[in-house]
């Protein structure tokens, strides 16, 4: 067992750990546990099986098998963010509606608790 | 009459002032888009109602809430102004006659009357708009990003539940949602005046920017999907 191996191996258990305790802390919400359990699995089970990304590798046809873990891990890490930026985006449109909401109830509020200014309509 | 005003401490009581004396039996709804100023106070101070924004939300944002204001509270007709005293509140009964034969009435620039200078690169971005949605709605219109609209019901019904805040969404992205719901769009040529407070941007980077951003802003509005009939929007009640 190289010193490269063992560091994986570690890395990829911390990974794992950090994630779960994540989500036992309710820190995560489920529906992107899914997406961070089978990340972890799967650094866990190529740093455990050596022989595993080579053998993956040849069956995709890429020659160096780091490459495929690049590519993979940078396809994974575009759609994480790309998802956030569309989660992003539907809370800033919610967080609108809801400020225009308030102002709009204040208003409200005042104008019932003036008597002096005239109701509309 | 929708007023958005965001930090225009300076000309907003004018402004709404010139509204009331003009039109007095027009209610005047301020929408205080969020300012740190003194806008709310002022614009209450010269009899109009104020809905303060807890956050900036950009026009957009201020619009949806002054039509949802309006909507909820039987209203036939908005009409936005722009707090700064750019628009005459003496057009508005030319623009609010526009409604009898169309849904939003645009108080346009270039269109006849009064003399305007812009840059070269923000007189391109206008055109280029203008020129797209006159193709798009039939109708010639030459100021699209102007801030002085009279919208009728059926119109408010459609800002109400979907009015973009993005940047030119306010205006031109709007115009685009109003003509794909079906609402007629015409224009009625106005005068501006100059602004009362405050520097309008004209360095040549800015202007380019503008332009870039115009186009951006003008694409993303053509393809984006939106409701092509009134019976999506969400209703509203109170």
């Amino acid at each position: 067992m190289t010193a490269n191996h063992i560091l994986g191996i570690l890395g990829s258990l911390i990974t794992f750990a950090a994630l779960f305790e994540l989500m036992r802390r309710r820190r995560l919400r489920e529906k992107y546990a899914v997406l961070w359990v089978t990340v972890s699995v799967g650094l866990v089970l190529i740093a455990l099986v050596p022989a595993l990304l080579p053998a993956l590798a040849d069956l995709v046809g890429v020659e160096v098998p780091t490459n495929l873990l690049f590519f993979v891990a940078s396809v994974v890490l575009m759609l994480v963010s790309m998802q956030h930026s569309y989660e992003l985006g539907r809370l800033e449109e919610e967080t609108r509606t809801l400020a225009e909401e308030v102002a709009l109830l204040r208003l409200d509020l005042d104008e019932r608790g003036s008597q002096s200014r005239p109701q509309p309509d | 009459m929708i007023v958005p005003a965001w930090n225009e401490e300076g000309a907003v009581g004018e402004t709404v002032g010139a509204l009331r004396e003009l039109h007095p039996g027009i209610e005047v709804l301020v929408v205080d888009d969020g300012s740190s100023d003194r806008t709310g106070d002022e614009a209450e101070g010269a009899g109009a109602l104020v809905a303060r924004l807890p956050y900036n939300l950009g026009v957009g944002g201020a619009m949806r809430a002054g039509y949802r204001y309006a909507i909820r509270h039987g209203y036939d007709a908005g009409v936005q102004v722009d707090a700064d005293g750019q628009h005459d509140p003496a057009f508005l009964t030319k623009l609010v006659d526009g409604l009898q034969d169309s849904d939003v009435v645009i108080g346009a620039r270039f269109a006849g009357e009064g003399e305007y200078r812009v840059g070269l690169l923000r007189g391109i971005a206008m055109r280029l708009l203008a020129g797209t949605l006159s193709r798009l709605t039939g109708q010639r219109l030459t100021d699209v990003t102007s801030g002085f609209r009279a919208a009728n019901r059926r119109a408010m019904t459609v800002f109400a539940a979907h009015y973009p805040a993005e940047y030119l969404g306010d205006t031109v992205e709007s115009l685009v949602i109003a003509h794909r719901s079906g609402c007629r769009i015409t224009q009625v040529p106005v005068v501006m005046r100059p602004r009362t407070v405050g520097q309008p941007s004209q360095s040549p980077v800015r202007a380019a920017l503008y332009l870039c951003r115009a186009v951006v802003a003008l694409s993303l509005a053509l393809v984006r999907p939106w409701p092509t009939s009134l019976e999506h929007s969400a209703p509203e009640h109170e």
